[in-house]
Formats: structure tokens, sequence, C-alpha cells
């Protein structure tokens, strides 16, 4: 047993955090910042923060995670960190010549209290910023919120830097779609083109954390959001934000700043939450859904239909980020599975509302702002047939010896999470052949000689 | 034509001087004075290794390998060690990205045994705790670990915001370990201090000597006894090293700290040699054991058939005993069997191939010699953290300036242990083995083994990185998981030195038959000449569909 010192009893904790279902603020910048084109992302901080973000998500993706870092020494520490993030601006457009410097803050510059908008002043009245060129930034404290709410924060500054209103409002509608991966993204761009919308979706790292071998290492990968385009944010005719958590701020921002309406609705996780997307765009934008959308929904409601016993009744235990597990709850009860462990790190106000809200006010769930010490202890008091959640859960399904499907960041050891969207009409298809292959490679291992058959 | 070493002087007519220019043309003039010490050139007729630069700041904004202090005292040092319960106070993050990330194995006696190396512990500090202090959740922490895993012993580790706030770690720690009764110790680690990992492994080395080594003192009867310090069972090296020391008959007290155990520490100083395998993280334990307890210690590297087996005669030689001359004599002959099977075959396909080595601190040194051994030349080469002694050699220590970041990691007073210190060689016995060829307290460094004309760049940029990849064109460039994608995309496999990309072990005499093995692979395969699509590479057809 690899987590053999986790007990059965639960003990109250108030101050020790044991296998975290979260990390720091910092790292959902950097990944944000990668859906803006020509974005180079920026670490103000000790050189650590920067290498072990940069690990994490090239673990993730399997691909270039080109990010600089403001070297803090000790010495900077104490004198602030002014004179190291100017030097990294100039030093970065001389040698890697971004159109955008993301910068981010850390522990160490939120805890010395440098002032960013100052800097990026300083560094532009010195002419460090070559014309066409910007730097911006978002504050990132480590220390509250989570990964989660780094990722808000980078693209709330998105708008708050970028996002320009002009008397000649576009017909196009602005989707920002949540920390959800580059396939997911470009799926999202892909049903709201099928229904003939316009849209702007930021971030938008598909195109740039999936890109193509070419035998050239292209810094600047074609994806991504453009600079030009968003701009013309702030002349939208709606904003639609995809998960409240990473989404809402900067929904929120457009709002006020460039009176852009926004709809703040969960992920398009499953049957029922992508209805409520498509619905969202067909009224917003006032088209009708094409017969190909209907078609998708109706192969997803066929597969869920066809294979709906092997699901019924199946307890299951998830930990991720709030986004996610409200809208992969969601699934499960459409499918008549039953959630009974739903565990975030990352704090949100509305997170155990609404999943109580989905699972209906007669069931029971336990559902916790926690770490994954407290998810497997409550696996061993009461048993699931499915786990969910990113690479670090293989230890718990291994142990407790359950099928294990790899979903949310990060995930380490395995491909496709970048490529193969789980939104959508087509991600339900994915989700359910996912968690009907895991099923199913279960039941085949554990029957006997004479109960194994052809189909089971 | 063949230079020292059996590796090809000159490569391809490239000019290692206008390389250098070109690594450096791109940066404003202050970057680019920098970096050219950073750069070398050895061209080994000429004498002594030329001086590099190491050990100093990274320009900001340029695009770098390092990590900081706290990775490398609590990730790098202190990781591997199954049985302590190892606290991250501070902020969610870091001991998130250092859990499990290290591949550092271990093999618990029993399934009962303690293991915590699966779990990641933290203070998860809040805002509150960076206004009003973080002492009291530490304790607290500290309280519930003790009770929930009742572990023998507990550190700490302070990320960036504890130094600044002025949380005092230690004195929690002395308070803690007077409550619990089980020892207690702190790390003032913080990600700021110093200039890359280097300065963690610093920290670590001191706090593992003044807090753990000689607090135990179990006799231990064996013969030759000796401890590897920095080998840390990356993949399983360590396990390797163990197998082979094992069957030569000679007793490991304690390793630091691959498949390492706080007993084993703190009874590490009966151990009459310290075998030094990562020289930059660990030489601190070795120079303050010999001051303290008299143990000498030399240099080893278990990373290649031939060096392993050079280490083993070494030790064998120390303590001079012709019948474990003998035992070691016969395992090498056994061992070697397979490792020469296997390297024929691999060599016949990787000959003349060129390799490139940018990582760690002794991994860009010590991997030369597997590549050297299936006939693979290294044109260039640094290291992330190393110091001018892991370049130069130790001669250059005297010599090294102490500056202003450098000068805040503590340098521990050490003098004889009044009831431990025992020399276990008189001096005239060690300037005998000298005489013979045996050295202590020695490390000659990477340069010394770099073929003529070659690179040596210390704490390579990504931008240098590139144009080396660009006029090189090396078979293969080894380096860690930040680097390993961006390589790729260029077409060049990129071996990671720090994970081995989830293989290994590549220590001892199996570990060398994997690498060989894995090279092989790599520089073979034909994956890569399918980069360009058929219609990228043929000529437009004349016909045209559906003309006929």
């Amino acid at each position: 047993m690899l987590l053999r010192h986790t007990p059965k009893e639960i003990a109250h904790r108030e101050a020790l955090n044991i296998n975290p279902a979260k990390t720091c603020q910092p790292i959902g910048a950097m990944y944000a910042a990668f859906g803006l084109h020509g974005c180079l992302p920026h670490s103000h901080g000790s050189q650590g923060c920067c290498a072990y973000h940069r690990s994490a998500l090239s673990r993730h993706y399997k691909e270039p995670i080109m990010a600089a870092t403001s070297s803090f020494t000790e010495g900077s520490s104490v004198f602030g960190g002014q004179a190291n993030l100017v030097e990294s601006i100039q030093n970065i457009f001389s040698i890697y010549n971004p159109t955008v410097i993301a910068v981010h803050t850390t522990c160490l510059s939120e805890t010395i209290g440098d002032d960013i908008p100052q800097i990026i002043s300083k560094a532009k009245a010195d002419g460090k910023i070559p014309n066409g060129k910007f730097v911006i930034h978002a504050n990132t404290p480590s220390y509250s919120g989570s990964h989660v709410y780094g990722f808000a924060n980078m693209v709330n500054g998105m708008v708050q830097y970028f996002s320009e209103t002009t008397q000649n409002r576009k017909n196009q509608i602005n989707i920002i779609p949540g920390w959800v991966e580059p396939g997911d993204m470009r799926e999202i761009k892909r049903i709201a083109l099928e229904m003939g919308i316009q849209t702007i979706l930021f971030p938008d790292t598909s195109g740039v954390l999936d890109a193509p071998q070419t035998g050239k290492h292209v810094f600047y990968p074609k994806g991504g959001v453009r600079v030009d385009d968003l701009k013309t944010s702030g002349d939208s005719i709606a904003t639609i934000a995809l998960g409240d958590t990473a989404s809402s701020p900067a929904a929120k921002t457009l709002d006020t700043k460039n009176k852009v309406p926004c709809h703040i609705m969960g992920l398009p996780i499953g049957l029922k939450a992508t209805d409520r997307f498509v619905n969202a765009l067909r009224t917003i934008a006032g088209v009708n859904v094409p017969e190909s959308i209907s078609d998708e929904r109706g192969m997803l409601l066929d597969m869920i239909t066809d294979m709906h016993s092997y699901f019924y009744g199946k307890k299951v235990a998830l930990f991720g980020d709030p986004d996610q597990l409200v809208g992969l709850t969601e699934f499960l009860v459409t499918l008549d599975m039953k959630p009974i462990h739903i565990v975030t790190g990352t704090p949100s106000k509305t997170f155990e509302k609404d999943i109580q809200d989905i699972l209906g006010p007669d069931t029971k769930a336990n559902i916790h702002l926690s770490d994954t010490f407290m998810l497997h202890q409550l696996i061993k008091n009461e048993p699931v047939d499915l786990l969910f959640g990113n690479t670090y859960g293989k230890y718990i399904a291994r142990d407790e010896d359950i099928p294990f499907i790899r979903y949310g960041f990060p995930i380490l050891d395995r491909i496709g999470h970048s490529y193969f969207p789980t939104v959508g009409y087509r991600g339900g298809m994915r989700l359910i052949e996912q968690i009907l292959g895991a099923l199913l490679d279960r039941k085949e291992r554990d029957s006997s000689e004479e109960k194994f058959e052809l189909v089971l | 034509m063949l230079g020292n070493n059996g590796k090809i002087d000159g490569f391809s007519g490239i000019n290692p001087i206008e390389s250098k220019e070109e690594l450096i043309k791109i940066y404003p003039a202050k970057v680019a004075r920098k970096r050219a010490k950073h750069i070398t050139v050895y061209d080994r007729e000429e004498g002594d290794p030329p001086e590099i630069e190491a050990n100093v700041r990274t320009v900001p904004g340029i695009i770098t390998q390092r990590g900081c202090s706290y990775a490398g005292c609590k990730g790098v040092v202190l990781g591997p060690t199954r049985d302590i319960v190892n606290i991250t106070h501070g902020p969610i993050g870091c001991g998130f990205y250092s859990w499990l990330t290290r591949r550092n194995q271990t093999r618990p006696p029993s399934d009962e045994s303690e293991n915590f190396i699966t779990y990641a512990f933290s203070t998860d500090m809040q805002e509150k705790e960076i206004i009003f202090g973080g002492e009291k959740k530490l304790k607290q922490a500290i309280q519930e670990a003790y009770d929930i895993f009742h572990p023998k012993a507990i550190s700490i580790f302070a990320t960036c915001p504890v130094g600044l706030i002025g949380d005092d770690i230690h004195a929690v720690a002395r308070e803690m370990k007077e409550k619990l009764g089980i020892n207690v110790f702190a790390f003032s680690c913080e990600g700021y201090k110093g200039v890359s990992q280097s300065a963690g492994h610093h920290i670590a080395n001191n706090q593992l000597f003044k807090h753990v080594i000689g607090l135990k003192n179990e006799k231990n009867d064996a013969k030759y006894k000796i401890n590897l310090l920095g080998e840390y069972n990356i993949g399983g090296d360590a396990f390797e090293i163990e197998r082979v020391l094992e069957k030569c008959g000679i007793e490991l007290v304690a390793t630091f700290s691959g498949n390492s155990t706080y007993e084993g520490f703190a009874n590490s100083h009966v151990a009459d040699l310290n075998t030094v395998m990562c020289h930059r993280s660990i030489n601190y334990v070795a120079e303050m054991m010999e001051k303290k307890y008299g143990i000498p210690w030399t240099k080893v590297n278990f990373i290649g058939a031939e060096s392993s087996a050079k280490s083993l005669r070494k030790i064998a030689a120390y303590f001079d005993n012709a019948e474990l001359k003998a035992k070691v004599e016969k395992v090498i002959e056994e061992e070697m069997k397979e490792v020469e099977k296997v390297r024929a075959e691999v060599k016949a396909k990787c000959e003349g191939k060129t390799a490139m080595l940018f990582v760690g601190g002794s991994r860009a040194h010590h991997y030369q010699d597997l590549f050297t051994e299936i006939g693979m030349t290294t044109v260039a080469a640094g290291y992330e953290f190393g110091h001018r002694d892991d370049y130069e050699g130790r001669r250059v220590l005297p010599t090294i300036k102490v500056d202003a970041d450098s000068r805040n990691i503590e340098e521990l007073e050490v003098s004889a242990d009044e009831k431990l210190y025992s020399p276990r060689k008189t001096e005239a016995e060690i300037e005998k083995m000298k005489s013979k060829g045996i050295d202590f307290k020695e490390y000659e460094g990477l340069m010394s083994d770099m073929a003529k004309n070659s690179l040596v760049i210390d704490d390579i940029s990504h931008y240098e990185t590139e144009k080396l990849l660009e006029i090189y064109k090396p078979d293969i460039f080894c380096a860690g998981i930040k680097e390993k994608y961006a390589i790729q995309k260029m077409g060049i496999p990129c071996k990671q030195l720090h994970s081995y990309d989830y293989g290994g072990p590549y220590a001892g005499f199996k570990g060398a038959i994997n690498f060989y093995k894995d090279i092989d692979q790599m520089v073979n395969t034909k994956i890569w000449k399918e980069i360009k699509a058929p219609w990228e590479t043929e000529p437009q057809l004349s016909a045209r569909y559906g003309s006929e």
C-alpha cells in the first residue's frame, strides 16, 4: 500500500494540508497567458516558481512551455523587485521578441508589495517597451485562492489591459472558456462556428499547447487569441463566461468596463450543460440550432440510452476544480450514477450549493473543501465504483482497487486530454467511452471463468 | 583524429569560438558581457582548464533551467528519505510541485514500514498568516502530523514568504521537539536564497549534519563499511549500486539520500569511508564528517560501466584487503560479460554520433562516460547549478570569490568530536595511498574530460540552447523536462537526465545496459524522418483529379 499511513478514522485538521487538491495561483496565470498569441508569460519572483510551473505544464502538455522569471535573489527580496522586472522586460523583448509579456506575481513579490503597474509604467517611460508591444499583469498571490484563481486573474488582466469600446457594436460573442484544455477550446469554437456565430474566445490555448511536430520550434505558435481581436471584445454583443470560478471576473469586468452583458454559466460538460450552452448561444445570437448540432446531441443521448444499465447506481468519488466538478457531477447524475464524495481544494462560495442542487435536497453526499487525503478517508468509509481526478488519484485508486479516470489538472502520465475534448456533446461521448471502458475493464478482470462472456 | 579519451577533435569543422559569438550575439551588451564569461572553449593542449563563471545570478528575463533553494533542499536532498514527515511551511504550490515529481524510488523493509514519500504535507499558508505570522499554524500542523502519523522525525521547509514575514521556524522546531519527544528540525531554504538549487543543497547538508548525523551510535561490525553520498535513487539507481556493493561484500551504512532512512543518516558516522557521487550537492557533508569523525572521502562515479568498475576498485584499494580486491575483480568480470555484449551491439549503431549534456551539477559530467562507452562524443556540456570547482576541479577552491548571494548561506564551524572522532587512516597511510593513485578530497571537474574544442557553458539559456542545436545538430541533447519538448520540436531527441524519461536505472552495470539500449532507441529511431509529409517532398503531380 503506497498510502499505507492514511487511516480510516477522520481526525479534524486545521493547519495541515495533506496531498492537496489544488496548487497555487501563478501556474494558472501562466497557463492562461499561453492563450494569447505571441505572449511570453513572466513570473515575478524566485526562479523556482517559474521552474516548477514550467515543469508541471510541460509534463501535462508535453509541449514547449516557454516562460521567463525575474530571478529574485535575497537582495531583490529586501530592496524590491523593480530592477529585476525592468531588466527582465528589456531582455525579453531583445532576446525573445514577444508581442505581449504577461507578468504574474508570486507569494514573494506579493509579500514584499511590489507595485507591478508602477514598474510597467517605469519600463514604458524608460523606453524598454517597444512600440506595438505590450506588458500586462495580474496579481496572483499564492497564499489565497488556488491555481484556478490565478487563471481567472490573468484572464481578467487581459480584459483590463486590452478590451476597448468603440461606437460600433460588433455582431460577435465573447466566450471565456474557463480553465479547460486546448481541445476543449477548439471544440467550443467549432460548436459556435457550426451555429454560424462569430466569437472571440479567450484565452485560447488551442494551436499553442497542442502544436504540431514540424521539425521547427515555433516560439509563438499560430494559435492564441490575437491582441487586435481581444481589443474588440469590448464591442461584442455579449459575453458567455463558462465556469464561475475561472471565468466570471473577466466577464464582469467586460460588463462594467465596456457594458458588454455577461452570461455566467457552467462548463458545457455532459448533456444538460451543453444544452444550456447551445441554447444560450442560440438565443443571444438569434440563430437556429443547425441539424448537425442536434444530431451530435442525439448521438450522445443514443449512447446513454444504449448503455444506461451499466451506469445505473454506480457510486463515484471525484476531486478537482469547482467548475469541472459541478459539470461532471451533473453529467454523472444524468447517467443515473451516484456521486457520493466530491472534494475540491479551491475555495468557492457556491460550490457546495451548486453540487447539492444537482443532487437534489434528499441526496446525501460528502461535498468538501479539503484535500485528497480526506477524499481517501471518505472512500475508506464508503467505497466507490469509480474515481475521477488528476494523476495523483492513481495512488488512491491503486490502494483501494478502484477503476480510475484521469480528469482535471494535472495529468502527468497519460496523453489525449489536451487533444480530445470533454466539453460539448462530443466531449460527453468521449467521457462515456472512458467511463464504460473503466467499468467494463474492471468487470472483466473480476469475472469468474464461467461468468466471463464475449459481451459482459 | 582521435584525441584523449578516444574522443574526436574538432566537430565537423565548426569553429567553437565562432559558435560562442553566435550564441551571445543577440544579447544586449551588458548581458552579452556577462554570458561570455559562462561560455568557454577548452583546448586541453593549453594546460589547465580556463576559468568559467559559475554559481552567480542568472540574468533576469533569461529563460533559465534553474530552480530555487527550496527545490534543492526539500526536493533533491531530503525528498528521497522515506521515514521523515517533510512539512512545507508556505503557500500550497511549493509542496504540491515537489510531490512525487522527482522519481525517488524507495524500498521499505516491509509492507508496514514507514514510507511517507507518497505524501505531500503543507501548512497551506493563507493571507492571514502572511499578515499575522505563521508560527502558530506551523506548530498546529506539526502536532496534527504527529497525531496522525507518529513519525520518528519531522522536518520543516521554509518557502519564500516565511523568511520575509520573520517566522522563526527553528524556534518552532525546538519547541515541538521538546513537546513531542521526537526529532524536529527545520531548513531555512527560502527560494530566494543563493542563485539556484545549489544553495538549498548546502542548507540541507548543514542541517542534516547539525541535527541528525551522529545521533545514533550503533556498532557495525562489517569489515568494509562505506556511505554513498550524493546518490538520489532516481529510477532505482541506488538499488543497482546497493546490489553491486552487496555482491562485493561492501556494507553500505547510509546513502545520502536515495532509498534512505532517518536512522541511516543518524548512524552514518560509523562508516569508514565516504564515497561521493554528486560532488556538488553533498561535498559539504563529506567535508564536515571528515573533520568531526575522521572519515576520509573520495570521489566515485557509478554512472558508466567502466567508471563503476573503477569506483569499486578504488573502494577495494582503500580497504587494502586481498580478499576484497579479488572479490571485486570477480564481480566486475561477471557483470562486464553482459555489459560488453550489449555495448558492442549498441556501439556498432551509435559510433561517431554526438551528444550534448546540460543538466544538474554532476550528471553533465558523469553521463559523458556512458556516451563514450558507446562511441559517442560530447561536443558541448555544462551544469545548471555547478560551481567553478565542478568545472575546473577542486584545485581552484582557494581562488573562488564568495559573492553576496553565496555569503548568506551558512558555513558551519566544525571541529573533531570529543568522543566520536577517530581518524580511519593515519596521515602517512593516506599519503601512501595517494602515491598509489587513490585520491582523497579530490574532484577533477567536468572540463578534465571534455574533448578538445568542445564548448562548456554554465547555466545555459534557452536561446543559447536553440542556437547550439542549430549550429551543431547533435544526435541527442540531454537536459530536463522544461527543455525536452522545445528541443524535440526541432527534430532532435532529448533525453531527460533528471527523470530518465521514466526509465532507468542507469547506474552500475545493469544501468549501463539500460542506458545503451535507451540511447540506441532514441538516436536510431526512424520516426524523425517522417517530419516532412509526402506532399512536401514530392513534386506536384501533373495529372489533375478527374481530368481524364
